[in-house]
């Protein structure tokens, strides 16, 4: 909630932060303390909200699986192997409903994406200040930091390296299984002297080469999107709170119809980001596409 | 919002999650999954063997059932016929029996008669010689006419 010292557009800001660590200009590591410093620390520096949401999310995510893998039974199922079993029946049906070789590896990495990138996506249905009121919290009283440096993204696929770091590892996939099932001239061939035969090189390469890169940044950027969008609005809405009671309750309104239908959308965007993958593992296993 | 080292920590999680879900996660319940469906598709095989089983035992039931009773019929008519001959037998044996008593009991008779008839003609010579003493009781010597009149009785 934008309190009464900070105007809407610093409220913004101040969400659609992260909270960046890095090497500052005078040589010492640190957490940046506004957009600039974070900015001005190049490439080598870390998103730690965004690290930190991934890895928890992913670890509970392994965690409750994993449980459930090691008391698993072929008998009757109960409680959270009926709920696992049904997630992951629902992800192997898909996976084979687009994906025509056989993969060891194909079927956990949809797994693991559509579920990870769930629960990342879900991270926008709790309330917006929560989880970075708490991060203030800690930061300023256990840290001793500025609150107003205490910047926390709760969602980590509105972060373009979350979803572009995924992003590549599909994409390092699809080569290594292109240049595995092809060769790599017939990787090359196929860049190469598609559509228009060898007399046009460059076009077939031009073409081919745009086919092929658009596969990660579409990936990336369609779920980065729509997740920005999604929580631009969640941040538009809560900015409304503040604004008299008409526009606040006309705001929690607006919130809950949101809300539900992000629900739609936090599902949708992991499935697509799941069946696009599959769908790119699957054309690199075939020979002629 | 800057593109910055996050990205690869992100890949580098990304492997580890996927490589961890592929060996430890997925694994497991796939399996149990396809235990499952092994079982059922071996409980749907078993259940129709059963089916089969009992429809082949049906039919062996009837067969015997069929069986037992030709059998039952056979020994019920060997049985008629048995009873047949043995009243049969006893009705010629009786026939024989009765001949036999028949027989015997003519024999007596005639035994019987026979005897009566001896008897009768001793006392008739008895009687004849009695009379004939009162009749002629002087002068005849009873020594000199008794094979006269044993002749005689010997002539009845």
């Amino acid at each position: 909630m934008a309190s009464e010292t900070i105007t809407s557009s610093e409220y913004i800001r101040h969400h659609l932060q992260n909270l960046t660590f890095g090497q500052h200009h005078d040589g010492s590591w640190g957490l940046a303390h506004d957009a600039q410093q974070a900015a001005d620390m190049g490439f080598w520096s870390i998103n730690v909200d965004s690290m930190a949401m991934t890895l928890v999310l992913g670890a509970v995510l392994m965690w409750f699986f994993r449980s459930v893998a090691k008391k698993v039974e072929a008998g009757v199922p109960s409680g959270a192997q009926n709920f696992a079993e049904w997630v992951i029946d629902f992800i192997n049906d898909s996976v084979r409903g687009s994906f025509s070789g056989r993969s060891a590896l194909v079927a956990p990495l949809a797994f693991t994406i559509f579920l990870w990138v769930f629960l990342m996506n879900l991270m926008d249905l709790l309330p917006i200040d929560l989880v970075p009121e708490i991060a203030k919290f800690i930061g300023s009283n256990v840290f001793g930091m500025d609150p107003h440096a205490v910047f926390f993204k709760v969602v980590p696929s509105t972060d373009p390296n979350v979803t572009f770091g995924m992003a590549f590892g599909v994409f390092a996939l699809v080569l290594f299984y292109s240049i595995k099932m092809k060769g790599l001239g017939g990787f090359v061939g196929e860049l190469t002297l598609q559509p228009f035969g060898k007399w046009a090189i460059p076009a077939n390469f031009l073409l081919e080469g745009v086919n092929l890169i658009s596969k990660p940044i579409s990936l990336a950027l369609r779920l980065f999107g729509n997740m920005y969008a999604g929580e631009m609005i969640f941040i538009l809405i809560a900015i409304m709170f503040s604004a008299g009671a008409v526009m606040a309750s006309l705001g929690g309104l607006l919130q809950v119809g949101w809300a539900i239908f992000h629900i739609l959308i936090i599902t949708l965007q992991a499935f697509i980001f799941m069946t696009l993958t599959v769908v790119y593992l699957d054309m690199a296993h075939q020979e002629h596409h | 919002m800057n593109l910055n080292a996050t990205i690869i920590g992100q890949m580098i999680a990304f492997a580890i999650f996927v490589a961890f879900c592929m060996k430890y996660v997925w694994p497991p319940i796939m399996a149990a999954l396809e235990e499952r469906k092994k079982k059922i598709a071996d409980g749907l095989a078993a259940a129709e063997r059963g089916r089969h089983e009992q429809e082949l035992a049906e039919k062996r039931a009837q067969q015997v059932i069929h069986e037992a009773k030709e059998q039952a019929n056979e020994i019920i008519s060997q049985a008629q016929r048995r009873g047949n001959e043995i009243v049969d037998e006893s009705k010629d044996n009786a026939h024989v029996e009765g001949d036999r008593i028949l027989t015997s009991a003519k024999a007596e008779i005639e035994q019987e008669a026979n005897r009566a008839k001896d008897e009768l003609r001793s006392l008739v010579g008895g009687v004849a010689l009695a009379g004939a003493a009162k009749i002629l009781s002087r002068e005849i010597d009873d020594k000199a006419h008794t094979d006269l009149l044993e002749e005689l009785v010997g002539r009845i």
